[in-house]
């Protein structure tokens, strides 16, 4: 039998892709070459479950410079002026070792920015968990805070906002997705070896046996009981290296000295040194043992695809070559020549002078299997269809301080207080506005960025979920005063070999691209990441949606605090007081989550985000901040705690719970001066958008007419929830 | 013109970026400096801006004292030049023993970024002769090591010799004494662990940063900078 008989198995390859790698080789694959398609065919760096789905995302925009399938997409928000903006997942890592997990995360993202030749300026993470209050889950949860904040401040690139959510679903599953912005300082770079005779230079960091297999091993398969004997396939970050590289690579950029450019992560060398040879249709020799290794006596196959953190693979001219050697010495980083650009269209691996694997680029990359996998709509969402059979809550006040305390609602002062959110020194709203809103350096140009991810909404109607999702990010970012021009998604999901995940996955899809198509903002890269369940139990289907606007400038600015005693208060957009399906406040009665998630009028959401843009560019608005967990009662208070004012409404006659809490999309609301009013009314009304007038901005109370309560109770208990809510010791 | 600054680089700091430009909106001149280089460039001030020197790797600025640059960096105090570090500036003018005292780990535990108060206790200091005395400053900490120490009697000489320039009005890490920033015997070197350069432009909801920065800049004798 041949040496792959049984061993492919433990890679992770099926008979069939072994039959395949067979094919596409004409003999038997060496150990080496085995090893490297294990990664490369992998779900995590080979979306072979995935590809033929993500095929119907819209692409293209007026202001898309790269779309998906590069480092990151690169968008562009002024003239001349281009951003790139990706979200990536680490969710398996981050269960294993929290810390590194998550750390190894942020690098990772951050050197998909950079390989763009994109400085980047900022970071955002929207992470899950279990309900907090259980010993595993804070650990899970300070683990990973603790690994994105000693990760990010070191290198300097500040943590500006996210979401961290709770449920069940994640407990022995959390979700670490982290997004990066970037902009691009001089010259774009691309993924592409060109010109045979053109050395490969690899940046960065020694190669050790740290993360072997971390594409195949870890996020391409569900968990066990024994997570923790995976713990080596888990990485191991370095901050100061990775702040070094990006010093380093951004110069090396500015000097026009790089021919292609491509970060090192899943897959180790094996990955760009394929990619980029496959993009531009050269090959490549490399030699392993010319890679400076951290420790002896590794295998070829080893040093191909250790997935070792802090390392780019760049392709330079001969003549460049000192000059490169130069910059990355001076930055006190090794860069050391690991082989040359062929012509060959071949990844040949060469170890003492031997040829250990000599495979046809392509087959690693674009000639990867494509699985169009099964699907299966699940029966238990029959039950789903009708509405949400939730009572009137007995006492209000209690409900509504009860709803500001639920983890996913409370203040995550906790969690950003451990960021650096100001360096760079272009936050102009960090964590708690509804988007980040982001100066880009030594500009006068403003993007606003935000991540969401409505898990539950999308457990009760995957598509419905997914449009909802597209629907609050282009929201968030449209209540700052900006424009939604482009979108990366993260999709997390289970096992894609279950019928039922492949349907949600698709149906996913199918909503993210009705949703991105009708906001006019097009998916411009992003993330699968599949297997996410332990002991055969799959989260909630959770795209995470990362949404980009521009604004067209600084002083349309609009923030969520209500900022001046007398203002009016307004709500834009229709209600419909069933809208509780999936709600908080349905989930706040514990249980799996059941009914009918709101239904998203695109038309209506449009409308919106065109009243706000015009009102904030005619300067007609105080505040702006969109409704959506908690409904209008938490978005109040919210405005309230933001701007330290209080408030009285007066709701509309009916069911006023109802008012308070549904979640009815395409809403936010907002305050203005007095004087003001008459012209949102006519704007609102030239548009179509719903405008209710509900009251005052003043005092010392929220007072929702049914009931009040005191401002500063509301907030403290609000500010000090989710610290309490932990196990773990609190200072 | 008030004033050129040299701007000392370790591999690790990041926060050098944030402090040229508010340094040059104040109107100074300023110069990167890297850590190999073993002497100053034609500079009136040093400063040693935020970051992780070195990765913070050891001890916060442990391994920062040694890199050549620190030579001249003592040689310019001991001359009795401006010197003010800045977080983790502050961390490696105390491991250089170039400031009383050492920073600790905060008593929380945890990494705190947030905006403080502080209250101007020494405004005879060259590094807060803009401010009124008693003034509250409102200015950003970013820090894990921020909770500063030093022993009963030097805290006693310390106090007696009006070194202590900033404390905190409600301290956020644990710091001795409220310590927030805090000069050398002959008052010519600063560490301070809030961010004065995160708080110079209207958009960061305070420009009290200015205060310290502008005070700073102030004792930088007046000439041309032909070179600019």
């Amino acid at each position: 039998m041949s040496l792959a008989s049984t061993l492919h198995r433990e890679l992770g390859l099926t008979d069939d892709e072994l039959a395949g790698i067979r094919a596409r080789l004409e003999r038997e694959p060496t150990f080496t070459e085995l090893a490297m398609f294990s990664v490369m065919w992998s779900e995590h760096c080979s979306y072979k479950s995935s590809r033929l789905h993500l095929a119907n995302l819209p692409t293209e925009g007026e202001h898309v410079v790269v779309g998906p399938g590069e480092g990151a997409g690169v968008v562009e928000v002024a003239p001349g002026v281009k951003v790139a903006w990706k979200i990536e997942s680490h969710n398996h890592p981050s269960f294993v070792e929290p810390g590194n997990g998550a750390a190894t995360g942020v690098g990772g993202i951050v050197r998909d920015i950079l390989s763009m030749g994109a400085r980047p300026i900022a970071l955002m993470d929207s992470l899950r968990f279990g309900r907090p209050g259980r010993e595993r889950t804070d650990y899970l949860v300070e683990g990973v805070v603790d690994g994105i904040s000693s990760y990010g401040n070191a290198i300097g690139v500040p943590t500006v906002g996210g979401e961290t959510i709770f449920d069940d679903c994640y407990a022995h599953n959390p979700l670490v997705n982290v997004a990066c912005l970037g902009v691009v300082e001089q010259a774009l770079q691309h993924g592409r070896a060109e010109g045979p005779g053109n050395v490969l230079v690899l940046i960065g960091s020694s190669t050790g046996r740290d993360g072997i297999g971390g594409a195949s091993v870890l996020a391409s398969a569900g968990f066990g009981v024994e997570a923790a004997d995976k713990r080596p396939s888990v990485q191991v970050g370095d901050p100061l290296t990775e702040k070094l590289v990006i010093e380093a690579c951004l110069e090396l950029v500015r000097a026009d000295l790089l021919a292609g450019f491509q970060d090192l992560g899943a897959g180790g060398i094996c990955c760009p040194a394929s990619e980029m040879t496959s993009k531009a249709g050269t090959g490549a020799v490399i030699d392993v043992d010319r890679v400076p290794r951290r420790e002896p006596g590794m295998a070829p196959f080893e040093v191909m695809i250790s997935e070792s953190q802090e390392r780019m693979l760049a392709v330079v001219e001969p003549s460049k070559l000192d000059p490169v050697l130069a910059v990355c010495h001076r930055w006190e980083l090794g860069a050391e020549v690991i082989g040359e650009v062929t012509a060959t269209g071949r990844l040949q691996v060469v170890s003492g002078g031997e040829v250990v694997a000599d495979i046809p680029s392509t087959s690693l990359t674009d000639d990867a299997p494509i699985l169009d996998r099964p699907q299966e709509r699940p029966q238990s969402l029959d039950g789903f269809e009708a509405g949400t059979a939730l009572d009137a809550p007995v006492d209000p006040a209690a409900t509504f301080l009860t709803l500001l305390s639920q983890p996913d609602i409370a203040s995550k002062r906790w969690v950003w207080e451990q960021y650096d959110y100001m360096i760079g020194l272009g936050t102009l709203q960090g964590p708690g506005a509804d988007a980040a809103v982001i100066r880009l350096p030594d500009s006068a140009v403003a993007v606003a960025i935000t991540v969401d991810g409505p898990g539950r909404f999308c457990r009760l109607d995957p598509y419905e979920g997914a449009r909802l999702a597209v629907a609050e990010a282009a929201r968030n970012v449209a209540c700052t005063g900006a424009r939604p021009v482009a979108v990366t998604n993260c999709l997390n999901f289970g096992s894609p070999e279950e019928s039922v995940v492949m349907w949600q996955f698709t149906e996913v899809v199918r909503g993210i691209a009705d949703a991105c198509r009708g906001l006019g903002a097009p998916v411009t890269g992003g993330n699968v990441s599949f297997y996410n369940e332990t002991e055969g139990r799959p989260i909630h289907p959770t795209p995470v949606i990362g949404m980009l606007g521009v604004l067209d400038s600084l002083q349309a600015q609009v923030g969520i605090g209500f900022r001046a005693e007398g203002d009016a208060i307004l709500l834009l957009g229709a209600t419909d007081g069933f809208d509780l399906g999936g709600s908080e406040l349905a989930a706040m009665g514990g249980g799996e989550p059941s009914g009918r998630p709101p239904r998203l009028d695109l038309a209506a959401e449009r409308s919106l985000h065109g009243l706000l843009g015009r009102a904030s560019t005619e300067h007609l608005l105080r505040s702006a901040h969109d409704l959506s967990s908690g409904g209008l009662a938490v978005a109040l208070a919210e405005a309230a705690f933001g701007g330290h004012l209080g408030f009285t409404v007066e709701l509309p006659p009916g069911e006023s719970w109802r008012t308070l809490f549904s979640e009815s999309p395409s809403r936010a609301v907002v305050s203005c001066a007095p004087g003001r009013v008459a012209r949102l009314a006519l704007a609102a009304r030239e548009l179509g958008v719903p405008l209710t007038m509900l009251g005052e901005v003043g005092g010392e109370d929220l007072d929702f007419g049914d009931f009040a309560v005191a401002l500063v109770a509301a907030r403290s208990r609000w500010d000090s929830a989710f610290a309490e809510s932990l196990s773990l010791k609190v200072v | 013109m008030s004033g050129s600054v040299g701007i000392v680089v370790f591999p690790g700091s990041n926060c050098e970026r944030d402090c040229r430009r508010a340094l040059e909106s104040l109107g100074a001149h300023t110069t990167y400096v890297w850590h190999q280089e073993t002497s100053l460039p034609d500079v009136d001030i040093v400063v040693l801006p935020g970051g992780f020197a070195h990765g913070d790797y050891l001890r916060t600025g442990a391994i920062a004292r040694f890199s050549p640059v620190m030579g001249a960096v003592r040689d310019h105090a001991n001359a009795g030049g401006i010197v003010m570090g800045i977080c983790n500036g502050f961390q490696v003018l105390c491991e250089a023993g170039l400031l009383p005292g050492a920073l600790r780990k905060n008593s929380g535990l945890k990494f705190i970024c947030r905006w403080v108060d502080l209250r101007v206790d020494n405004n005879q200091s060259p590094f807060a002769a803009r401010a009124d005395a008693g003034q509250r400053l409102r200015i950003p900490i970013n820090h894990f090591e921020g909770s500063w120490y030093c022993d009963p009697g030097e805290l006693q000489r310390i106090r007696a010799n009006d070194q202590v320039v900033l404390r905190y009005t409600a301290n956020p890490n644990g710091a001795l004494d409220d310590v927030a920033g805090v000069t050398n015997e002959r008052g010519n070197v600063f560490g301070l662990m809030p961010h004065p350069e995160r708080a110079c432009e209207p958009s960061s909801g305070s420009q009290d940063g200015a205060v310290i920065l502008g005070s700073m800049l102030d004792t930088a004798p007046a000439r041309e900078h032909a070179h600019l």
